[in-house]
């Protein structure tokens, strides 16, 4: 495993704040995850070993939680919510805007590598709906409008790093 | 008769300019000398309090806090853990994003006096996944607090000691669950567990005595304790004490969060008054009242409700009391205090099939008749809307639905059935007539599903 050594200090900062170490499968997907941007085949059984677990019992973990995913995305991660609050104000149009700006389906990568965009279940923001998730950022009443504007943000700061 | 006024017990600092989520901003408003007070005080009085307090659980159940506190082995000789319920993710539901956000320390100074009287001396607050900033914020929080001696070892020289970490869900809806909770804090799967014997007071985190409460009801919590659980209880209306914040969404003019006295304001006046109204040009049609879960109410319903002394009363739907009781003999819940409102735009069966997604989706798989019946009520309800619809798919949804309730581990069931329930109980109607009105164009309407 290739991780950077400020993640393999974090892991070990977590382990010992859980009388048994199978509590601390969760964290260390995150910091994997967050690290690498996903949780290979071998991550799974590194986490396993560290842990002293069988390599099952943190792949069912990978496999069960919606945030965990098992290949790389694009380098942003749109995610719009789908759930009534937002499709009641615009929730399933303010997806397809992305999905027409980025020329991308949900669910797949964009053809340069840039987005990934996702429907997602409820983001507890429903007075502000609809919400969107960009990476870590939550961005409140997105029309089709807004999202247009996010996603001119999003290819300027592409067109910036190149 | 117009809406009382808000009162900001919980939420007295939400939104207010300069109010940041550092320790030294609250200290400046009194922070921390509840968990001070609570220190002085006798464990056993401490629950006391809560017990006369009346305070009922805010993550939906409206479980008594005070009854749950006072199930917890206090023999076994295992250590007892406080798990902190702040995963929030039922549909409609926007309060302890906020508090976790701009008020960190309130909930911590909550969790703290709650760890004392419980001889707790290790807290873990499960965080939602898709809350980062609310998980890092809430660390620096813990961090802050620990340097000044307020979590940690020997809390302010009282000898007592409790950490308190935080744990990150990854987007499951079914850790809400609490012993779904407890299962995936412990590294696995959430599978909820059976009852009996997995009670979380006995047999809970490691299979020791367990204590999970939402993030309100752990606010209110240290409210009681600064001023005595008989006057918390003149909050609000009896058997129903305190505030409780109404997360309103959907079909409003201004939707938002409000803080009130429990049942001191009707829905009326919330949707009305506080609210602002339909949006322009459109009418209320259908309410949910307390969470995506809660039974849907049909705008211009009304009740015959039961009196104590065996008369009857009616009650029209916006005039129902926004506190639990009332709620539950209109047949719904208060639940969380989401409330979602639809308007005349709506088609119900487009809005059920957006709800039947959303639990097809989230069933943990566990129990057979609701992993496959949220599925099946899913397939139907999105084929209605995106393939051919019948006129008997309604009565089929219903064949469906009565056959998961009651027969699963947990109350997942309950609420995957309830939306498609009452959906045909109140607008059957509109299922019957679907086949025709999904034909005609409806320029008004949004896709839902």
């Amino acid at each position: 495993m290739n991780l950077k050594p400020e993640t393999l200090q974090r892991i070990e900062e977590v382990i010992p704040h859980y009388p048994v170490a199978r509590s601390a499968v969760l964290p260390l997907l995150h910091l994997i995850q967050e690290d690498a941007g996903y949780i290979s085949a071998e991550a799974t059984e590194w986490v396993a070993a560290r842990l002293g677990l069988q390599p099952i019992n943190v792949l069912e973990v990978v496999t069960f939680y919606p945030m965990f995913r098992q290949q790389p995305i694009g380098r942003r991660h749109i995610k719009v919510c789908r759930t009534l609050s937002c499709a009641l104000r615009g929730g399933y149009q303010t997806c397809a805007a992305f999905e027409e700006e980025f020329k991308v389906h949900r669910g797949e990568v964009s053809a340069d590598g840039e987005v990934t965009i996702e429907f997602v279940e409820c983001l507890a923001s429903c007075g502000t709906a609809p919400v969107v998730m960009i990476d870590d950022d939550l961005h409140e009443n997105v029309d089709c409008a807004r999202a247009r504007e996010l996603s001119a943000r999003i290819r300027a700061a592409a067109a910036a790093r190149r | 008769m117009p809406a009382p006024a808000e009162r900001r017990i919980i939420f007295k600092h939400i939104d207010e300019p300069g109010y940041t989520p550092d320790l030294a901003c609250y200290l400046r408003h009194g922070g921390y000398a509840t968990l001070r007070k609570a220190l002085g005080m006798a464990p056993a009085t401490i629950i006391d309090e809560v017990k006369k307090s009346g305070l009922r659980g805010r993550g939906g159940a409206g479980f008594g806090c005070g009854l749950k506190w006072s199930l917890v082995d206090r023999k076994s000789g295992k250590p007892i853990y406080l798990v902190v319920n702040a995963d929030e993710s039922e549909p409609g539901t926007f309060k302890d994003r906020y508090i976790i956000h701009q008020d960190p320390h309130q909930l911590l100074e909550g969790i703290m006096v709650s760890s004392w009287a419980n001889n707790v001396r290790q807290a873990y607050i499960y965080i939602r996944g898709e809350f980062p900033h609310g998980a890092r914020i809430l660390e620096k929080a813990i961090a802050e607090a620990c340097a000044a001696n307020l979590v940690g070892p020997n809390v302010l020289g009282s000898g007592y000691s409790c950490e308190i970490y935080v744990h990150r869900g990854a987007g499951a809806y079914i850790c809400g669950e609490e012993t779904g909770l407890i299962e995936s804090l412990e590294g696995k799967r959430p599978y909820p567990r059976i009852k009996p014997p997995y009670f979380p007071a006995v047999l809970g985190l490691y299979q020791c005595p367990t204590i999970v409460n939402n993030v309100e009801t752990l606010c209110h919590v240290k409210h009681i304790v600064d001023v005595g659980g008989e006057e918390f209880a003149k909050i609000g209306t009896p058997g129903n004490t305190g505030t409780r914040i109404l997360c309103v969404s959907g079909h409003v003019r201004r939707p938002g969060y409000f803080e009130y006295e429990v049942g001191r304001i009707t829905l009326g006046q919330l949707l009305h008054e506080v609210c602002g109204g339909p949006l322009p040009g459109r009418t209320f049609k259908a309410i949910i009242p307390g969470g995506s879960s809660a039974k849907v109410l049909r705008w211009g319903e009304t009740f015959t409700l039961k009196n104590k002394d065996g008369s009857t009363r009616t009650l029209a739907v916006e005039d129902i009391p926004m506190d639990f009781d009332t709620l539950a003999a209109c047949g719904t819940m208060g639940g969380s205090g989401g409330v979602i409102v639809m308007d005349d735009s709506v088609n119900m069966v487009e809005a059920l099939a957006n709800i039947n997604a959303f639990y097809a989706h989230e069933s943990c798989g566990q129990c057979t008749p609701c992993r496959e019946g949220s599925l099946w009520m899913k397939k139907i309800t999105t084929r209605m809307v995106h393939g051919q619809a019948r006129t008997e798919d309604g009565a089929l949804l219903q064949g469906v639905a009565d056959q998961i309730a009651g027969r699963t581990i947990c109350a997942f069931g309950e609420a995957c059935s309830w939306p498609t329930q009452s959906f045909l109980a109140k607008f059957g109607d509109e299922f019957r007539a679907y086949p025709a009105a999904k034909a005609a164009p409806r320029p008004e309407s949004v896709p839902l599903a």
